[in-house]
This record gives C-alpha cells, structure tokens and sequence, in this order.
C-alpha cells in the first residue's frame, strides 16, 4: 500500500508538472466552456421560451457538468499519448504499482480540473449564475461535480489505453462532445418525446446536472423525469460509483496486461 | 545467489494472431557481458525484447532474468532490468531534469535531484537539463533516455536499437557508455541494425532469424566460420558474371555482385586459395581485373551469410 502511494504521488507530481510546463494549453481548454456559456446564453438563448437570464442561470450547472464529462476526452487522450509516446511501457518495465499510474493520471487531472472551473464560475457570476442554497449544499454540488469528473476520467483513461493511438484517441474524443448534447446540460428535457427523453434522462450528465441546479438553488428538479434525474443527489452518486467501479479496475488491469 | 547468466531464455515463444514472431527463442546471456542480438527486420528482436522486460507474456517457454523468473516473478524481473528503446520513452512534457527526478523516485533512489544533476552532468545534458524533453535532438533524447535507465544501477540493461538514426558523434557517445557500464559489471543486451556496433560492442552475437536462433559466438568466431572474404574488382559491368562464376567455381559459395562498385566476393575457407592464385584464375578466365583481395570477414558477411537475405539486406 506505501508503494502505491508513494508511486501514485510521484505520477499526480508528473502530471501537475505536464501541466506547469505547458500553461497555454490549460488555459485553452477553459476557453471552450467560458465561450459556450456566453454564445449558448445570448445567442441560442434568446430563442428560447426560457428569459434570458433565467436560462444563463439554468446553463451554467449544464455547462460545469458538460465540461466535467470531457474527462471522457482528456483522459482518453492523455492515456494514449503516453501508451503511443511508449512512456507507459517504461512505466511497465519498472517496479511501479500497477494502479498508481491510472490513478495518479485521475487524481492529477482532478486538481487540475478543479483550478480550471474558475474561470467558468467567475464569468457565471457575471452573467448573472448565483448560489440561492445554502454552503453546506453548494459544497456538495462541487463534491458531486469532481467525483463525476473521476468517474468521467477513469472511463477516459480505459478507452485511452485501449486504442493507444493518439489519432483514434482525437477522433473519438472529439466525438464525447455530443454526449451533453443528448441530456438537460443546455435544454431542458420535458419537451422531448418520450423515447429521447427517456435517453436524455438517463444520461449520467443529466442526473449530476439537475443535481447541481437542485444544490445550487438554480432549478427546481422536473416533475416526471426518470428515476436518477429525479432523485438527482442518489442519481449522481449511483452513477459515479457505477461508472468507476466498472471502469477502474479495467483501466488497472489493462495497463497491468501483458 | 551466484547467477552466472543473466539473461537465461528456453524455447520462448510468442505468436500474433497468424504471425510467430518467436519460435522457440534460447539465449544464454553471461552475467556482465555484451549481448548483441541481430537479424533482419521481422526476424522478432523487438519482440524478443519486450518478452525478456516483462512487456510481453510469451504464449511458452521460460526466462530468468537475473534469476528471476520472467512470468512468475515479473515484479523482481522489474526491479532488476532497465528499458532503452524505441518504444520505452522519457516524458517529452517534462524538462530532462524533471524526468530524471521522477525515474529517480520511483526507484526509491535516495536523492533524487542530486542523482538527476549527476546523470545530466555525465551525459552533456546539464545546458539543455530545464527544457522540455520534447525539443531535444534525437542524440539528446537518447542520452536521456539511457540516462533515465540508469538513475539506479540496473543488473541487466536492454538497448533496442540505441543508435538508430543517430549521427555518428552521438552514436559513439552512446556506445562509449554502454562499453563503460559493461565495464562495471552491467550485463547488457542490445539489439541493433549495425553490424559495426555490434562487433565493436558485443562480446556474443546471437544470430536471429524468423524467430529462432541461428547462431551464438563472439564476432571472432563467427567471422572464423566464415574464413576469408575474397574480392574481385572488374573493369565493366559486363565482367561481373565471368568474374562471379570464377569465384563461385573456387570458393563453393554463391558470390555476392555489388555492380555500384563493379565488385564480386564471396566467403572461403579453402586455405589453398591464395591471392596470386585468385588472380591467376581470374585472369586466366580473361576477366578484366583491377583490384583483388583476400580479407578478414566483416561481420556483414557473416550476416548475409547465415541469414535468410531478404532485398532490403542484400
């Protein structure tokens, strides 16, 4: 157990310091959200039935939670780089624990997620996103938000090691982007028929969304749904338990297989 | 524990899907010593390589690497080996320093960062130590990369193709190293496309082809299988087959033509084959001859002439 977390510090170390030596591209992939969330609030916004206002409120949980799900992505990418890059075969040739390298990527990737959210919170403020509920509820929202980032990233880093090619890993992640699409993250999901809607709201992104609206004091938790949006806290937490419970031990055991 | 192999390998075989790429692979590596594994390309060094660091599990057959056994054992396999390759990189996100360190802790090296500026200081990284590894020139990222195989004292080093596409300073740097780790008692086995490097390097040559083993000996003994390399140089092109069936006629053996350099050799053993002799027979044979010789085999010959020759090696 020492050794793994003594090898698990050292991999959350080599990725923090990934990061640190190439800030540009941190700060990039904040863009993507903070620019959604202004061209999806003024711009598709105003077609909507929703006011203005009101819909930048109900997007920015969407938008976190969307963004939480690119886990998938960048955790898939980076498990590929380092397999295509053969630093994960130098890593299978030392004396390193088997689950400190999957691990430590996720870990690593949450603090880095955790920074990078900021900037989306901070331009939220400005459109007018508040906190209604209370502390206590607010923090359980971003605990929720972070442990379905885990769980988003863990399912990433699988994929990543089992395509190993960096262009597959591109391709296919670009593509996680309309998982949020098919879920309430931007729209909300009464007025869908019920066969889509049913998809929708079984979407894992939609339970943790309506789980951060219900927290935050944003929205109200639909009537009707199905069963994870409409036990949205249970629903967010059974489906990250599931998702990292399947999806960490595979990601171990495939980087451990030889 | 007295081990005196350090790499010891019975009948490893690895398949994929339709391909064997290994076939019973035997090697018996003597603890420090140079090992130099040839054979053209397909003929499964690469996987030979990746079956004896653990990378691979081979479908049957048994290793011990520094006495540990290769399947069973993998974790002390790991503890005792080091990987250079062309598959087995450094981080190219991080500086050289900070991929030193991070090898350095993982194997529990007391004083990560002094061994990290040690290591930078002996390969001539320590100007380019804080750059990303992403921007080195490919000699820079070899000595690196051998650099990080090193942050703890391996029993046994494995070098695939350590100098492939390298220039020939970097090239000498790296076998400069590897000579002096040899030297302190490092078992080291390399695989390599030059033929030079591995007859400078190695003190045994295992042969490779399709698989298997064809031969094992120094560089010398495997030349001295060979005997004497006889060489003809012709005025025309036209000259080369006479020339060719002069020598096929005196050695027995299938002459190579080189019709760049208007040259035809082939190996011989027959010690009554002198050099006037092979002038007399090639004038004799009215072959326009401007140059002969009777040479030492390079280990060239040697290659071409126990393995399976495929174009791209003729």
């Amino acid at each position: 157990m020492s050794t793994f977390a003594y090898d698990g510090a050292a991999m959350v170390g080599r990725q923090l310091r990934r990061v640190r030596n190439s800030p540009g591209l941190a700060v990039l992939s904040q863009l993507m959200p903070v620019n959604m969330l202004l061209f999806f609030g003024y711009v598709f916004g105003s077609a909507l039935a929703m006011p203005g206002p009101e819909y930048r409120s109900f997007l920015v949980p969407g938008l976190l939670v969307a963004t939480a799900a690119g886990g998938v992505m960048t955790g898939m990418f980076q498990a590929a780089q380092d397999t295509h890059r053969g630093v994960m075969d130098r890593f299978r040739t030392m004396p390193v624990s088997r689950a400190a390298v999957p691990l430590g990527q996720a870990v690593a990737d949450l603090a880095v997620t955790a920074v990078g959210t900021v900037p989306l919170l901070l331009v939220g403020l400005a459109v007018g996103w508040r906190v209604e509920g209370s502390a206590a509820e607010a923090l359980g929202a971003v605990g929720l938000l972070l442990l379905f980032r885990f769980a988003c990233t863990t399912v990433g880093i699988f994929l990543g090691l089992l395509t190993r090619s960096e262009e597959a890993a591109g391709q296919l992640g670009a593509s996680t982007f309309v998982l949020p699409l098919l879920s309430n993250a931007y729209i909300p999901t009464g007025n869908l028929p019920g066969w889509l809607r049913a998809l929708a709201e079984w979407n894992p992104i939609s339970a943790v969304t309506t789980a951060l609206r219900d927290l935050f004091g944003d929205a109200p938790v639909p009537a009707g749904a199905a069963w994870p949006v409409a036990h949205p806290v249970a629903g967010s937490l059974a489906w990250s338990a599931v998702l990292i419970a399947v999806f960490l031990p595979l990601a171990v055991r495939r980087y451990g297989h030889r | 524990m007295t081990t005196t192999y350090a790499v010891l390998s019975e009948g490893l075989e690895k398949r994929f899907g339709e391909v064997r790429a290994l076939r019973g692979l035997d090697l018996a590596v003597r603890q420090g010593s140079v090992c130099g594994l040839l054979g053209p390309n397909g003929a499964g060094k690469t996987t030979a390589v990746r079956l004896l660091t653990t990378l691979l599990r081979p479908d049957a057959g048994s290793a011990r690497i520094a006495g540990h056994d290769l399947v069973r054992d993998a974790a002390a396999v790991r503890r005792s080996i080091a990987v250079t390759g062309q598959y087995a990189s450094v981080d190219g996100d991080l500086t050289g320093r900070e991929n030193l360190r991070l090898f350095a802790r993982l194997h529990r090296v007391r004083g990560p960062n002094d061994r990290a500026a040690e290591l930078l200081d002996r390969f001539g990284l320590t100007e380019a130590a804080d750059r990303k590894a992403a921007g080195y020139s490919g000699g820079m990222r070899r000595r690196l990369d051998l650099a990080a195989s090193l942050v703890r004292r391996p029993e046994v080093l494995f070098l695939d193709e350590p100098t492939t596409g390298l220039d020939p300073a970097s090239r000498n740097g790296i076998r400069e190293a590897v000579r002096a780790l040899a030297t302190d008692g490092t078992t080291v086995l390399l695989t390599t496309q030059y033929l030079e490097e591995a007859d400078r390097l190695a003190d045994e040559i295992v042969l490779l082809d399709r698989g298997r083993v064809t031969r094992t000996g120094s560089p010398a003994e495997l030349k001295a299988l060979i005997g004497w390399y006889a060489e003809a140089v012709v005025a025309d092109q036209d000259a080369l087959p006479k020339a060719a069936a002069v020598l096929d006629r005196l050695t027995g053996a299938e002459p190579k033509l080189d019709h760049e350099r208007l040259t035809v050799g082939a190996p011989t053993t027959d010690p009554t084959l002198t050099l006037p002799r092979l002038v007399r027979e090639l004038d004799a044979a009215a072959v326009p001859l401007l140059d002969a010789s009777l040479r030492p085999p390079t280990l060239d010959d040697v290659f071409l002439r126990f393995l399976r020759l495929t174009g791209s090696h003729a």
